[in-house]
């Protein structure tokens, strides 16, 4: 067997990935903690006021991370839904149904923060333009594919079918993205393009990108916890899990 | 600091859009480190009773038909 695909099957076997993630958990939360530190000094202190927008602005630092991190978990959520429908890879099913909550609270602050924003901003706390209806209907989603996960019995044919919701779902992922241009919101268009440019003072930059960094980090350690916590319970007959719960008795 | 706080009068939106992020982030953090400590525990009872049953059938063998 080619070497790629061998490391492929070792790290989907549930104890092997249980120890590799129990492995990276701390440094993740560590590296998050410190980039989402800076970056909120940054954003909030380093910053200058927003020539039209005020302080206000500021509520970017937490509202534009979120948003791109609740599109990022959902496809996540969707590939490795994908993988373990096509595949039936145990770890991509719990993977996917792992990165549901996640991207379903950073969609839910995004949301709220940007309801907050829109108030001094726009006069209103919420309006049923294009790009606030999409990401709505992706908290949905979310809320669809935990439900749906949390109504079945089997673990398992649980997952496939969650994944399945998931993958229908994915249609909404480039309505958000590209509602800003394709009708006319009250939301503003696109400000930061990493390939073509930025359209923003590079002393409000690098905060953001450093918090986009940190919520990456975040979601990358919040679904390892979430699915070795998962792991444990789908495979809690096998003797590695049992061995591991006589192991910790006395600790 | 009081001036840097009160945000020129955004004070209140921009503190509770930082308090929502903290909250929502810090009950998401949480969440799997309570399921993970209940699934051990869970599985530990499930062990104790099950060895303390071998046990018992080991030294009363006609007790179990």
């Amino acid at each position: 067997m080619n070497p790629l695909l061998l490391w492929f099957h070792k790290f989907g076997s549930p104890p092997y990935f249980y120890a590799f993630a129990g492995r990276w958990l701390p440094w993740l939360y560590a590296l998050a903690l410190i980039t989402g530190a800076v970056g909120f000094y940054g954003g909030l202190v380093m910053a200058p006021a927003d020539y039209q927008q005020g302080d206000s602005f500021r509520i970017m630092y937490v509202h534009v991370p979120c948003a791109w991190m609740g599109l990022f978990a959902y496809a996540f959520m969707a590939v490795n839904g994908f993988i373990g429908l096509v595949w039936r890879i145990k770890l991509s099913e719990v993977l996917a149904m792992a990165a549901a909550p996640v991207g379903a609270a950073f969609t839910f602050i995004t949301l709220a923060t940007g309801s907050i924003w829109g108030k001094p901003t726009w006069g209103t706390w919420w309006t049923w333009d294009a790009r606030l209806t999409s990401e709505l209907v992706m908290l949905f989603l979310y809320f669809g594919v935990i439900g749906l996960n949390g109504a079945i019995e089997d673990t398992r044919q649980a997952a496939r079918a969650a994944s399945f919701l998931a993958l229908v779902g994915v249609v909404n992922l480039p309505i958000i993205h590209y509602s800003v241009q394709w009708w006319n919101t009250l939301h503003q268009a696109q400000t930061v393009n990493l390939l073509a440019g930025s359209k923003i003072d590079a002393r409000m930059l690098w905060p953001l990108l450093l918090l986009a960094l940190a919520t990456h980090v975040y979601f990358f350690a919040s679904v390892f916890a979430r699915a070795r916590a998962a792991l444990l319970e789908l495979e809690a007959g096998k003797e590695w899990v049992r061995q591991l719960a006589t192991e910790t008795a006395h600790a | 600091m009081p001036d840097w706080f009160a945000m020129h009068g955004y004070a209140g939106y921009v503190w509770s859009a930082y308090a929502i992020f903290a909250i929502v982030i810090a009950a998401d953090a949480i969440g799997p480190i309570l399921r993970k400590r209940r699934t051990l525990s869970a599985l530990r009872g499930r062990l104790t009773r099950e060895s303390s049953r071998a046990a018992r059938a080991a030294a009363a063998p006609e007790s179990t038909p």
